[in-house]
């Protein structure tokens, strides 16, 4: 674990079910994530994919690397370009600093329109590394 | 949204006092943390991490805002002041939300059984932003999330309510003329029955007072000038300038496809109507331009005396946007 380790990017692709599913698993029932008609009415071509859901993506990718020891501290996303149907979430990740057993992680997650998401992960990954 | 200056200042500033009240106060987790919420989520993210599953279970530190969510039901935690700010923002036309940010720390780990109690403030209410979604203000929220009392993380969350920037396309189904999505039907009455006979004959008829001569308009039983109550009328030629005019941006009525130009026009006889300025794009419009009177059909009954922009330069007709 060494700044500037890159982590092998995540492909995630975001089917309506995935959008649906992550939304309900959250408990968020805004009907932009779920109702077609309403999120256009309110000026998106399509429903897309809650913050809850790309929150627990983010932890998924950096728990999927560094190993089921590892301990999420901090997990801090700002979104940009929203998740539609159809796209395709690739996600990935530079080790920014590290202290002791401890990392910051930059994770940038980018769809077909953009960057859907960009943030910092802070998470301990107990002696013997990524398992 | 497009107003004054002034007029934004003096309601970001009411939107300011908000800051520091609570968001919710002594709130309660509808469920305890446990494990089917912890496996569909994970079913839900693809996570299949071991941390998960098992006696030993923890659940994902990312669900710590799921286990405070309210679900279909509604919020009795939700302060006040909360309430008030958002009803705020909606009635100002910012109807639409997006969660922006989300920024967690994880002080210990939540496992099934725990209890779920948290309290959030509203930390800020930013200036008036323009976005690619809309122009609007982000609020910012904290909130603490208790696990049997004790401290288990925090959870900083912002979210954009927002007036939508883009017009709502209109769904497949959505067909001109449908009922429900006509323009509203005009009321006729004895006082002005002859106004809309003569748009019948695509005629635009204004009220003259036959004691004095005065030419009114909106039709009415008497002469302003002279309070006689005997007139005849005249046929507009159809000339006119724009007086003033206002561009339509919200809210969508049905039937009608914001933003679209309404125009105070004066006419070359002296009175004023208001309607539709056509033949030019919405932001175009201005004081002073010239606009000639058509008439036209909106649905098998409806037709109604519009203006279009008129420059006698113009060769080609003036592209008109979107179609109806």
């Amino acid at each position: 674990m060494n700044v500037g380790d890159r982590l092998p990017p995540l492909e995630i692709p975001v089917t309506r079910t995935l959008i649906v599913a992550g939304a309900i698993a959250s408990r968020d029932y805004q009907d932009v994530h779920h109702d077609p008609e309403h999120a256009r009415h309110k000026g998106s071509p399509d429903i897309f994919m809650n913050i809850l859901t790309t929150n627990g993506l983010v932890g998924r990718y950096i728990t999927d690397h560094f190993g089921p020891r590892a301990v999420l501290r901090r997990v801090a996303i700002r979104l940009g370009a929203p998740n539609h149907p159809g796209d395709t979430l690739v996600l990935t990740g530079t080790v920014e600093a590290v202290d002791g057993d401890t990392a910051t992680v930059r994770v940038v997650g980018a769809n077909g329109i953009g960057k859907h998401v960009t943030g910092t992960v802070t998470v301990t990954v107990p002696a013997g590394g990524p398992v | 949204m497009s107003g004054e200056p002034e007029v934004h200042e003096e309601f970001e500033a009411r939107l300011k006092t908000y800051e520091g009240r609570p968001a919710a106060e002594t709130g309660v987790g509808r469920d305890p943390v446990n494990e089917p919420m912890i496996r569909h989520w994970c079913e839900a993210m693809g996570d299949t991490n071991p941390a998960y599953t098992g006696p030993d279970a923890i659940a994902p530190p990312t669900m710590l805002q799921a286990w405070t969510m309210a679900g279909l039901t509604g919020r009795p935690e939700r302060a006040a002041a909360y309430d008030e700010l958002l009803r705020l923002l909606d009635e100002s036309g910012h109807h639409a939300v997006v969660a922006t940010d989300c920024e967690q720390e994880y002080l210990r780990p939540l496992r099934p059984g725990d209890a779920i109690t948290f309290d959030s403030v509203i930390e800020s209410v930013s200036e008036r932003k323009t976005t690619k979604l809309g122009t609007g203000y982000f609020v910012t929220t904290r909130t603490d999330v208790r696990a049997g009392g004790e401290l288990a993380g925090t959870h900083r969350f912002r979210i954009l309510k927002y007036a939508p920037a883009r017009r709502p396309r209109p769904a497949p189904a959505r067909r001109p003329g449908q009922p429900g999505e006509r323009r509203p039907r005009p009321v006729v009455n004895r006082d002005n029955a002859g106004f809309w006979e003569g748009v019948t004959r695509h005629e635009l008829l204004i009220q003259r007072c036959t004691d004095c001569h005065t030419l009114r308009f909106p039709w009415l039983p008497g002469c302003n000038s002279c309070g006689s109550a005997q007139w005849d009328t005249v046929a507009a030629s159809g000339e006119g300038t724009v007086c003033s005019y206002v561009v339509m941006h919200y809210p969508p009525f049905p039937a009608f496809d914001p933003p679209y130009a309404v125009g105070l026009i004066e006419l070359a006889e002296g009175v004023r109507i208001v309607s539709n300025v056509v033949g030019v794009p919405y932001d175009k419009v201005r004081i002073g331009m010239p606009v000639r009177l058509e008439f036209r059909r909106y649905d098998e009954e409806l037709v109604l005396p519009v203006f279009r922009r008129y420059d006698e330069e113009l060769v080609l007709p003036v592209f008109e946007g979107v179609p109806e």
